[in-house]
């Protein structure tokens, strides 16, 4: 008698605890937010920008044949994160230049700017900023050096930056998410 | 301590709630008659400061509430209108503002003053354990108060800290991202985050109150320790708390108001970093982002591991392991100034945390970065393996037989001149 008391007392109390542990999480209203479209046209070879997907800030670069080349050049078994952290590819796809575009598209760099060790927004988008021992990003924070594929190879951060899920809805268009 | 009730009502509604609910005899008992060592220095007011200034942030902060807006977009502003219209807002806010930095100052005082004189070691060690968590329970309400400006430097700071818990990924795949979202409410820091940060602000220092009447009780158990660390043996050996020690706590109360007040008139934004008078911005970080001051010795500690999960968990242990102090610390001696070894040891330790403090506020590269790295290291060695070892095979020198014997120079050792008896904070 106690024992079914005793147990159905702590399993009611642990399912009306839920509500009050599950209201925190991301509501309906964030996990309906839109995707984003961004068009690639205007954006000149060498330039970056900056666009907003869920409130997280996305770096779109359009890299130079060198930086390309500085990202092709490097053996994988030199990267701190072998895996291409790619949302559209399979997890255990390694990091190559080639894994961490969409759609063999190399130019285009599309990845979220949020720095993998404690979420600071890493500099390297504008033309004055400090981009790191590897050409790509610096965090300025703890300080994580990103190459030009946004592969982490130097400081605290344990990932290579996040490619987002997009697809090419026409040859000069992405949507993200 | 236990001691013989000295409490006599005279007044016919004084006997008659006496008998219903003593608490009239409670207060007489606990701080008038309470019996109290009659040595101790100035570093023991620093309990009364305490909960000076937990009145202080407590009675700032409910009006504070009254014209602060919690949501994204109005926060900020919100902030600025206390400092503009609301009336005398701006000496509100900065007394909330300064009033944490004071807090702070003295309660590292308080902890260094306890862990000099060995106040941690029986019978005390559950009065450390409850310290350790209000110490806890102020850095997360601090914390969460500064978030609430909305500023530059808050939004980031909210931004690392809780990303910490995103190194749980490494210990279960995709473990810290759900914890994160749950924190934040979103998949980033926002709206919904501000909201929940200022429900807990107002919640904590309610449970820090809590706390303080728990540690209170626990001090009154066994009662103050003192700078010889000798307990109680006779009459003469302890003093009334009142008037002795309520006059003693409240010149230096004012003495610390004096350095307050000064903060708040005259430097109100010298603990305070500019880049929070900038709203925040989700799509750009500060080039630089400091804590406030009183979180940078932990801060340094973060940032001098090179690894997110490690990083993250000396982050914790700098602060966790003080709670184990009682039972690391192996000397049988409790006060410092009969250690001739480890006295020095504990020198090193202050001026470790307060360079680890100076680095915290650097940028994390070349030698701040090797610097830091010695100095977590330092830290680290000194609670693990200096207390526990240096205890075990110092010989601790010639100790006074009672506290009496010490505050009169009469000292079987004879090692203390009488004259120290002249000396300040001393009685």
């Amino acid at each position: 008698m106690t024992i079914a008391a005793g147990s159905f007392a702590a399993v009611g109390s642990a399912a009306a605890l839920w509500p009050f542990v599950d209201q925190m999480n991301p509501d309906a209203s964030a996990l309906s937010l839109a995707t984003t479209e961004v068009d690639l046209a205007p954006i000149e070879e060498g330039q970056s920008i900056t666009v907003s997907w869920r409130g997280k800030p996305v770096f779109i670069r359009h890299r130079t044949p060198a930086e390309i080349e500085q990202a092709k050049a490097v053996k994988l078994e030199d990267l701190a994160d072998p895996e291409a952290r790619n949302e559209n590819l399979d997890d255990s796809a390694p990091a190559t230049d080639e894994n961490r575009v969409k759609d063999k598209k190399e130019k285009w760099l599309v990845m979220v700017g949020i720095c993998t060790h404690l979420g600071c927004i890493p500099k390297g988008q504008r033309v004055g900023d400090e981009k790191g021992e590897y050409g790509g990003w610096f965090c300025p924070c703890h300080g994580s050096h990103y190459d030009t594929a946004g592969r982490i190879r130097k400081g605290p951060a344990p990932r290579n930056l996040d490619v987002p899920t997009y697809d090419y809805i026409s040859e000069t268009k992405i949507k993200i998410g | 301590m236990a001691h013989a009730s000295s409490y006599r009502p005279n007044t016919a509604i004084g006997k008659w709630f006496d008998v219903r609910l003593p608490v009239m005899r409670m207060m007489h008992d606990q701080f008038n008659d309470f019996p109290t060592p009659r040595n101790l220095n100035y570093l023991w007011t620093f309990g009364g400061i305490l909960t000076f200034f937990l009145v202080v942030q407590l009675a700032t902060g409910i009006v504070l509430a009254m014209h602060y807006i919690p949501h994204e977009s109005m926060a900020f502003d919100s902030v600025e209108k206390i400092m503009r219209d609301v009336n005398w807002g701006w000496l509100l806010r900065y007394m909330h503002a300064n009033g944490g930095s004071m807090f702070f100052l003295a309660v590292y005082i308080h902890i260094a003053r306890g862990m000099y004189y060995g106040s941690y070691k029986a019978p005390r060690e559950i009065l450390w354990v409850i310290g350790v968590f209000i110490f806890l329970a102020m850095m997360a309400t601090a914390f969460m108060g500064y978030s609430l400006v909305w500023g530059q430097m808050s939004f980031w700071a909210v931004t690392v800290i809780t990303n910490l818990f995103s190194s749980l990924d490494s210990i279960v795949d995709g473990l810290g991202t759900a914890v994160v979202q749950w924190i934040w409410g979103g998949f980033s820091v926002g709206g919904p985050t501000l909201t929940r940060l200022f429900s807990l602000h107002y919640l904590l220092p309610f449970i820090i109150t809590g706390l303080v009447i728990l540690h209170i009780w626990a001090l009154h158990v066994p009662g103050s320790n003192n700078p010889t660390g000798i307990d109680i043996k006779s009459k003469s050996d302890a003093i009334p708390f009142h008037p002795y020690y309520t006059f003693k706590d409240a010149y230096a109360l004012c003495l610390f108001v004096i350095l307050f007040m000064g903060l708040v008139f005259y430097a109100p934004n010298f603990l305070a970093h500019p880049d929070n008078y900038i709203q925040a911005n989700p799509l750009q970080t500060p080039p630089h982002i400091v804590p406030e001051w009183y979180f940078l010795p932990f801060y340094a500690i973060l940032r001098a591991i090179p690894d997110k999960l490690f990083g993250v968990i000396a982050f914790a242990g700098s602060i966790g392991l003080l709670a184990f102090l009682p039972w690391l610390d192996t000397s049988k001696v409790k006060s410092t100034r009969y250690r001739p070894i480890y006295k020095w040891f504990f020198a090193l330790f202050i001026i470790n945390t307060l360079v680890l403090g100076y680095l915290g506020a650097k940028p994390a590269e070349g030698m701040y970065l090797l610097f830091a790295r010695i100095g977590t290291a330092f830290y680290f060695a000194h609670l693990l393996v200096v207390m526990p070892v240096v205890g075990w095979f110092e010989k601790p020198s010639a100790m006074p037989g009672s506290i009496t014997d010490d505050v009169l120079g009469k000292g079987s050792g004879g090692g203390r001149p009488s004259a120290a008896t002249a000396s300040p904070g001393r009685r």
